[in-house]
């Protein structure tokens, strides 16, 4: 047996191909991308070390609304944790006390977070169309008319049109994991406290969310995260557009990649990308503490 | 209490009845109401995908197709090459389940049960890739592909893919091989087994739950994945099922029939998924959520 499982070949065999791949695909290109930002690059001819000066360029000399792309993706941080969240929870902790059709909402809801984000920018993308869009149409049928808008074709909804239709992708998701959490709680600790005469608001405020701490953690690690990351929805559905009303880092790193060939600036915006994403994820862990001793 | 109970013998147990009774009504009145908002846009993609423009434009933007025009699918399949896109999809994203399927069950099966000493070393290592957003490696990606000439081809996206498979998979593999008793390997090595024989024969069939697990993540992943796909092929021939389905949209800005028909024909296998394996889709992407 130890012969067998110390062998030094298969070990090599089995682990070396997953390494190879992992390294070259995924660890390197970190520190490529770390290199390329110090570098004033178009990806063709020879790059030109400038030290920090993208990262000069992403703040002072600020030409391309990234400050911009920034200040929205903490906009929509802030929208996906104060809003989607909540309605999340409200929806889990419904459906973990136990309802007719539990399973049926439970999977209808979660229905958007498999769809590909492609049909769903698409989706929506009809849904606000001016003329033939469900949302003004079904506005002018309920005697909303006045409200009918161009949607994401107005600078000045277009951002909430597009967080609009990145929470409704998402809810089913945070839904669903602060679900599954609610119901790995014991039913003995709600028969307790039940003989104590407390009512369904004070359960779910007393035991279920405290309980649920770890993954309320998570949902507003992933919900802070995926809003600096967001990419996708908003790359589909406006690309950044009206003038630059919903741009977001991501989107402007990819223009300025590849429809401006400046390697160096973008690379920048992508190790800015992650520091951003690690330093939420630092402070998130630490205002949430440590986890309840269970 | 009791002179309470006295006076409203009947009114008290009955209002508090009918009060639970209303609440409860509006729980399953608001709970349908989401749901409608959920899935209200599916269907009504579902509806124009059969209409054509005359239809839409004409004014029956919410209502059932008049004719329900099954030539929207087969446009979008032969002129708009959804066809194409969609065999594409199905190529890289089975190449790229099979490939880290095998690579992963072998990787984790060292890590776990061989004996070697840098065992911790390397899982630690492979997990680090969990924190890492793929918009790093973007460009220092395309970079690579440009230079060995492998922009265009099936390659530059598995093998993207199946990097970003790896730290999920080998997080979800290695805790699932450290509930496996040792007893069958050891009576397979008195056997005389091989440590081959030993993984193919005894370790992959225990894994299986596992793997699926690890796999419909994967699958998640790869059939929806945007940014390599838009970046790392430009060939019609090539493209996956989003990147053609959005440069079909941008051709055809109008014609929402096909598109709808495109759109329609993309979600399919996904749903189809989901509505057979719906539990097992909703736990592996809760254990997906355990990393954070």
């Amino acid at each position: 047996m130890q012969n067998l499982l110390g062998d030094k070949k298969a070990i090599f065999l089995f682990v070396f191909p997953t390494f190879l791949v992992f390294t070259v695909i995924i660890i390197l290109p970190i520190f490529f991308s770390g290199y390329y930002s110090l570098l004033e690059w178009d990806g063709f001819s020879n790059g030109k070390f400038i030290g920090l000066g993208n990262y000069v360029d992403l703040f002072v000399n600020n030409t391309d609304g990234f400050t911009k792309g920034v200040k929205n993706s903490i906009v929509l941080a802030i929208v996906s944790v104060g809003i989607q969240l909540p309605i999340s929870l409200l929806l889990a902790l419904i459906l973990a006390r136990g309802v007719k059709f539990e399973k049926l909402y439970r999977t209808v809801y979660f229905i958007p977070v498999i769809i590909s984000t492609v049909v769903i920018g698409q989706l929506w993308m009809k849904i606000y169309h001016p003329n033939y869009g469900m949302l003004n149409i079904i506005l002018n049928k309920i005697g909303l008319g006045f409200l009918a808008n161009e949607w994401i074709g107005n600078t000045q909804t277009a951002l909430g049109a597009v967080f609009v239709a990145l929470l409704w992708q998402y809810v089913g998701y945070h839904m669903l994991l602060m679900y599954a959490s609610a119901k790995s709680i014991s039913t003995e600790i709600y028969e307790a406290a039940k003989i104590d005469g407390a009512n369904e608001p004070t359960l779910a405020l007393k035991i279920t969310i405290p309980l649920m701490k770890p993954i309320l953690r998570v949902c507003v690690v992933f919900s802070v995260i995926g809003s600096f990351k967001a990419f996708d929805l908003i790359y589909v559905l406006t690309n950044g557009g009206p003038l630059h009303a919903t741009e977001v880092p991501t989107t402007i790193m990819y223009t300025s990649i590849f429809a401006k060939y400046q390697y160096g600036y973008g690379s920048a915006m992508a190790i800015f990308i992650i520091v951003e994403c690690l330093v939420a994820t630092v402070i998130i862990q630490r205002m949430f503490g440590k986890d309840p001793v269970n | 209490m009791e002179s309470n109970v006295m006076t409203v013998p009947q009114m008290n147990p009955k209002s508090k009845f009918s009060f639970k009774t209303t609440g409860k009504a509006l729980l399953s009145l608001a709970l349908a109401a989401y749901a409608i908002i959920q899935v209200y846009p599916l269907f009504w993609l579902l509806l124009f995908s059969f209409k054509d423009n005359n239809e839409i434009f004409g004014g029956n933007v919410l209502g059932l197709p008049e004719v329900w025009r099954w030539s929207n699918y087969t446009s979008a399949l032969t002129t708009g090459d959804v066809g194409v896109y969609f065999i594409n999809s199905i190529i890289v994203t089975a190449a790229t389940i099979l490939l880290s399927s095998v690579m992963l069950a072998a990787t984790s099966y060292a890590i776990v049960r061989m004996y070697w000493k840098l065992n911790n070393l390397f899982l630690t290592y492979f997990l680090i890739g969990l924190m890492v957003p793929i918009h790093a490696t973007l460009l220092p990606l395309f970079v690579i592909l440009r230079n060995m000439h492998m922009l265009n081809t099936y390659w530059s996206l598995i093998i993207p893919y199946v990097a970003f498979a790896l730290p999920m998979g080998i997080f979800i593999l290695t805790g699932f091989l450290n509930s496996i008793p040792r007893e069958l390997e050891e009576a397979a090595c008195i056997d005389g087994c091989s440590i081959y024989k030993i993984f193919g024969k005894i370790i992959i069939p225990l894994l299986r739950p596992a793997l699926a697990t690890v796999a419909i993540f994967t699958y998640m992943n790869t059939w929806n994945e945007l940014m390599f796909a838009n970046t790392f092929i430009n060939s019609e021939k090539l493209k996956t099922l989003t990147v053609g389905i959005m440069s079909l949209a941008g051709q055809h800005t109008t014609d929402w029939g096909p598109i709808g028909a495109g759109l329609v024909i993309a979600t399919i296998p996904t749903l189809l998924i989901y509505v057979l394996l719906s539990d097992q889709v909703q736990k592996s992407l809760i254990v997906g959520s355990v990393k954070g």
